[in-house]
């Protein structure tokens, strides 16, 4: 990764006495895949209206290559956006939709705005056509595009102005999960090919893992844990992180020694040093790291309570102490048996106790869990539904 | 009817049949024919239609008028639609009441009002007076009444919240995102303006301009209160052939007609122009 592009110096953006965001640092590199990621209502969104010139936050500055840019409208921002709801301009076509920034005269070095002559226009226009498989749909009007043809055209007209960054606001979000996932490598590859900074907002964790260089996970108006992927998942720093991004038992724990964890007053191997002896801590045990082994062969022992097959593995609820884990295998384990389980000393991973300490990772109520994952899916793909096949994507 | 709903539309059909269709059919007629002065027999006829050209003015007038009319309400009202629109839910309220207010007045009582404001001796002349304006002009009065001016004037004050309301519904309506949009992509705020908020909002200038101009061009009490009898306009001259000294219904008929057909052409031109906004507003 390169220089860096954009800072965010101790922003702070408050209506009346609500909060939304709580000091964010954060700097983002020059041709970097950065993704927000958090629930609804993390300040997500606001941190990226901010760096669109939207809003200017309370207090705190925001620099673009070094220079403040606060006040700056978004019109005289190097940045576009793709929004939500591709906000397609409905009375243009897919041709001036995507020209709309392009028709309007820019300044040049010497200050004097100056029309882009048409013949360069239209040149980008269908060059960028191409780059988004949209080729062949300049004349048709917006309306009769689907979901996923009307965002690759919103990611065309935000493009087609070469911006130094790209801001996209959940722009997957109302495209079904086949047509999402495609269109997951497609932006991958549009933004290495074409070299430009993206930062993407989404609240969907696999998305944030799949694409990005980075991920900043939020939560209630401050940055959690800013990473790698791997880094994220392999090393959350708290409850919340560890919960938000993928599966994870969490269960208390004492730090015996460097290495060594106790939980439920069984002493583990960790990989985990620097912590104070004896100090409580969260423990995480992420469900596929733990293997099954028969009862007198276990570290723990427990009785299985639920079990459901995934394809790929089954997930098994085995009660531990009155504790509920989730454990991934591809070994079948009856409900009501009894069972041992080993974890390696680098499936352990150790955090600090956190303002979250408690609130997640325990699976007693695995079902409902699972039931509010849904709500949020469903959410995000109100409105249309979209057929992969009749995009016009395959072509 | 295949659907059991459709009877609910039974009363309406009778009404319109009763009170439109057969009315319609009657003026038809009428236009078409003439009464033998001695027995009152119908004859089939064309003079109604071929005598007509000595109204000329009167035509030419009236569309003149109504144009000048709608264009004002045009200028007002979009300004006035935009800034409501744009402010909170209170205002709007607020401004809505006040725009509707007058209607609750009876119209006829209105349009009296303005006469005695513009009155020769009327309150708008008592004050030019009162502040020496009359003196500094060297006149007795500035004549207002009687005035084409006068009759545009009582045309917009009538018609202006039929302007007002179908262009606020659609800027009010409009997407955010558009404009934020826009101002992304490089756009000021004249060109958001030009370039996305003026042409979305198109249907409501359409359906303002055409709930303006049809009522303008059929008037006849603003311009016989307000024209002071020398701005007759189509209506008039219709009021004239039935009710009035011209007792002509055969040519008031005539007159009718002609004026629904353009009536209904400046409809038909005015909706095809607006046929792909309004497929655009529905997204």
């Amino acid at each position: 990764m390169s220089k860096e592009l954009i800072r965010l110096r101790d922003c702070v953006m408050s209506y009346g006495d609500e909060l939304v965001l709580d000091h964010i640092n954060l700097y983002i590199n020059d041709k970097e895949f950065l993704t927000l990621l958090g629930p609804s209502g993390c300040g997500k969104t606001t941190t990226l209206r901010m760096i669109g010139g939207f809003l200017s936050p309370t207090s705190g500055d925001v620099l673009f290559d070094g220079v403040r840019i606060n006040h700056v409208p978004p019109h005289q921002r190097a940045v576009n956006t793709v929004f939500q709801r591709y906000a397609l301009f409905p009375h243009l076509n897919v041709f001036e939709n995507v020209a709309f920034g392009l028709r309007i005269p820019k300044a040049d070095a010497g200050g004097r705005k100056v029309k882009l002559p048409e013949r360069e226009i239209q040149e980008r226009v269908m060059e960028m056509l191409s780059v988004v498989n949209l080729k062949g749909f300049e004349k048709r009007p917006v309306s009769a595009l689907s979901g996923g043809q009307q965002q690759r055209v919103a990611i065309a007209r935000a493009l087609v102005n070469r911006p130094r960054v790209l801001l996209l606001d959940e722009p997957l979000g109302a495209l079904d999960m086949r047509l999402r996932k495609d269109m997951q490598n497609e932006l991958k590859r549009i933004q290495q090919e074409m070299e430009i900074t993206f930062i993407y907002v989404t609240h969907d964790q696999e998305e944030a893992l799949a694409m990005s260089d980075t991920v900043v996970v939020m939560d209630g108006g401050r940055i959690q844990q800013i990473g790698t992927p791997e880094d994220i998942y392999n090393e959350p720093k708290n409850a919340f992180v560890a919960d938000f991004i993928g599966e994870s038992n969490i269960i208390d724990g004492i730090m015996r020694a460097d290495g060594v964890v106790e939980i439920f007053n069984r002493k583990f191997q960790c990989l985990d040093k620097g912590f104070d002896k004896d100090e409580p801590v969260d423990v995480v045990i992420r469900p596929e790291d733990v293997d099954i082994v028969d009862e007198a062969a276990g570290q723990l022992k427990g009785t299985v309570t639920s079990v459901t097959f995934k394809g790929v593995h089954y997930d098994t609820i085995v009660d531990f102490y009155g504790f509920k884990w989730l454990i991934q295998t591809t070994d079948f384990c009856p409900v009501d048996s009894r069972i041992g389980i080993k974890i390696d000393p680098d499936g352990i991973h150790v955090m600090k106790k956190s303002a979250y300490s408690g609130m997640f990772g325990d699976y007693s109520s695995y079902s409902e869990e699972y039931e509010e994952l849904d709500v949020v899916e469903d959410e995000s793909q109100e409105g249309e539904g979209d057929d992969p096949w009749e995009d016009g994507y395959e072509e | 009817m295949r659907n059991k709903r459709g009877w609910f539309a039974v009363p309406y059909v009778v009404w319109m049949a009763l009170f439109v269709v057969i009315p319609i059919l009657i003026m038809a007629v009428y236009a078409v024919t003439t009464a033998d002065p001695a027995t009152g027999e119908l004859q089939l006829t064309g003079a109604n239609f071929t005598g007509m050209g000595v109204y000329l003015n009167v035509f030419l007038r009236s569309f003149w008028l109504a144009v000048v009319a709608t264009l004002v309400c045009l200028l007002i009202g979009y300004p006035v639609s935009y800034w409501m629109a744009k402010e909170g839910p209170r205002f709007q309220r607020l401004a809505m009441a006040l725009i509707m207010l007058p209607m609750w007045m009876n119209f006829l009582l209105r349009t009296y009002s303005w006469m005695s404001i513009l009155e020769n001796n009327g309150l708008l002349n008592q004050l030019f007076r009162a502040i020496g304006l009359l003196d500094l002009l060297g006149v007795d009065y500035l004549h207002m009444i009687g005035t084409p001016g006068a009759v545009v004037l009582g045309m917009v004050y009538n018609y202006l919240p039929f302007m007002i309301l179908p262009i606020y519904s659609v800027i009010v309506k409009l997407d955010g995102s558009l404009i934020e949009a826009a101002r992304d992509l490089g756009a000021d705020g004249v060109r958001v303006f030009r370039r996305v908020i003026f042409p979305l909002s198109l249907p409501g200038i359409l359906s303002g301009v055409t709930m303006v101009f049809v009522p303008s061009v059929s008037t006849f009490a603003i311009s016989s209160l307000l024209g002071g009898g020398k701005q007759t306009m189509l209506g008039d001259l219709i009021e004239l052939q039935f009710l009035g000294g011209a007792y002509n219904p055969h040519l008031g008929a005539a007159i009718s007609m002609v004026m629904m057909v353009i009536v209904v052409v400046c409809m038909v031109v005015m909706n095809h122009f607006g046929e792909g906004e309004e497929q655009a507003v529905m997204l």
